[in-house]
């Protein structure tokens, strides 16, 4: 065993100094294939991140939220629906919302203003998103003013900004009383935007879905599970985008290693000629090979891994995060929690350090096994 | 020092940092970061049913709450506006519902 430990160091250090004599072309092969791995690591990690973190908060939202429609659109919900829907057996708690959007034209974005009950927040007192306290340089006990979609200006108190943890989910939350929401929108009186359910038995969801349909033909039940497949979908998809526009570089880096790995230079087949001539047995000279193989593409695999990480959960995927913005101006700084799949990694680690393993070793084993002399020549 | 265990020293540095994230991960799980539980409690709280990822228009803003005409509001079959479009699809739910329905209806469309 020492003894064949001893000959395969002796073989790694071989393989160290044959690289270093092509130093440039071989760092610059490295930094292409870590920076291949970094950009594939990140969008898996950043993905995976976000996909579990919106499962598990989302799977606490409103079991099933009702929306009234007409002709295609979402209609406010007019009085006596809620308690048409109490009478429906299985439904445990039924609560009106009332939530809208607001264009701020001071900053150019978008709010979502959402009333809550008068003893969260009193008349004239607002909670705001920490991305919207950011972007209005808002803080506890300001003042701000809003105008009206019917142009009248309406003043509110700062009296809290929700926690910068929560961004992604309150970026651009406005929090007010009911009665400022009903004055602010000009909403009439008893009518809501939409009504969440909640429902006794888990089990019985879809069931109380179907008596909803039936008996309010007009509306439209959003049930969670439903929610949190949208947001699978939408993560799937937007990893799927990213790895098509990716495609034309993974590919280019494919054509690469396979021209570097495959191609054997004439330098490189000289280095093999003599290696044979002076004694080496094919198996040893296959062996050096694999060696340099593993070497660059473990030591790329394992940087490109790390600086992944790093890049994700450190730096909240700076790289992403300009596709990601579109064209919102309220856009939430956030951490993710790690969250990796082992498989996902483990797919990654099989499609980038096996290919290139393997793509070397079937020249070297063509050159390997011709006459030393021929070789040479 | 030779250069094999320069080398072999280093990959086992940059294995061993792989091994201590995994190790980390299956140890904590989302579960446990306080800051994620209390963001589910902020949804309960508030009954938030969307992420604020993108808030230019509010089929992005509230993409499980938007209605089947919202990404089109202008006329049928009307390019995006949003590049967020191009990173969003419409909601299973919305395409689903046609799905649902085709070939089910009992009377001639």
């Amino acid at each position: 065993m020492r003894i064949w430990l001893e000959k395969q160091r002796h073989l790694i250090d071989f393989t160290l100094a044959s690289l270093a004599r092509r130093k440039t072309k071989n760092i610059g092969l490295l930094l292409a294939y870590t920076l291949l791995v970094f950009v594939l690591a990140s969008l898996t990690l950043f993905t995976q991140a976000l996909r579990t973190e919106a499962t598990f908060v989302l799977a606490g939202s409103p079991e099933v939220i009702l929306q009234r429609m007409v002709a295609g659109r979402h209609d406010l919900i007019p009085p006596g629906y809620l308690d048409k829907i109490g009478r429906i057996r299985g439904v445990q708690k039924t609560e009106g919302r009332l939530w809208g959007y607001y264009y701020d034209p001071v900053v150019k974005a978008n709010y979502t203003f959402m009333a809550r009950p008068a003893e969260e927040i009193a008349d004239g007192h607002i909670m705001v998103g920490n991305a919207l306290a950011r972007e209005r340089g808002l803080a506890l006990h300001n003042t701000i003013s809003f105008r009206s979609y019917a142009g009248k200006l309406f003043s509110f108190e700062v009296s809290g900004v929700l926690s910068p943890d929560s961004e992604l989910l309150s970026a651009d939350l406005v929090l007010l009383s009911e009665n400022d929401f009903r004055k602010f929108f000009e909403y009439p009186a008893g009518h809501y935007t939409d009504i969440a359910l909640s429902v006794a038995n888990p089990q019985e969801v879809r069931t109380v879905a179907a008596k909803l349909s039936s008996a309010l033909p007009d509306s439209r039940p959003i049930l969670r599970e439903e929610v949190l497949r949208t947001y699978q979908s939408v993560f799937d998809w937007r990893e799927g985008i990213v790895l098509t526009v990716l495609a034309g570089a993974i590919l280019a880096f494919a054509i690469l290693a396979w021209e570097k790995a495959s191609g054997l230079s004439a330098e490189e087949k000289r280095e093999i000629g003599i290696l044979k001539a002076i004694g080496w047995e094919t198996g040893d000279v296959i062996r050096m090979k694999t060696w340099e193989g593993l070497l660059i593409s473990l030591t790329a695999f394992l940087l490109g891994f790390i600086a992944a990480y790093v890049h994700v959960f450190h730096f909240g995927a700076a790289v992403f995060e300009p596709v990601l913005k579109g064209w919102s101006v309220l856009y939430p700084k956030f951490t993710l929690v790690p969250a990796v799949d082992g498989l996902q990694i483990a797919t990654l680690f099989f499609f980038t350090v096996f290919p290139y393993t393997a793509a070397v070793l079937v020249p070297i084993w063509r050159a390997a096994i011709t006459d030393p002399d021929a070789v040479m020549r | 020092m030779r250069p094999s265990s320069l080398a072999l020293g280093f990959l086992a540095v940059l294995v061993a940092i792989c091994l201590f994230i995994f190790g980390h991960f299956f140890r904590l799980t989302v579960e446990d970061s306080p800051k994620v539980t209390a963001n589910r409690a902020l949804v309960e709280k508030l009954g938030l049913t969307d992420l604020a990822l993108f808030t230019e228009a509010r089929y992005t803003r509230h993409p499980t709450q938007a209605d089947l005409h919202s990404a089109l509001q202008d006329h049928p079959g009307a390019f995006d506006h949003f590049p967020s479009g191009s990173l969003l699809p419409p909601p299973a739910i919305l395409t689903q519902s046609h799905a649902h329905l085709a070939g089910k209806t009992t009377s001639p469309d």
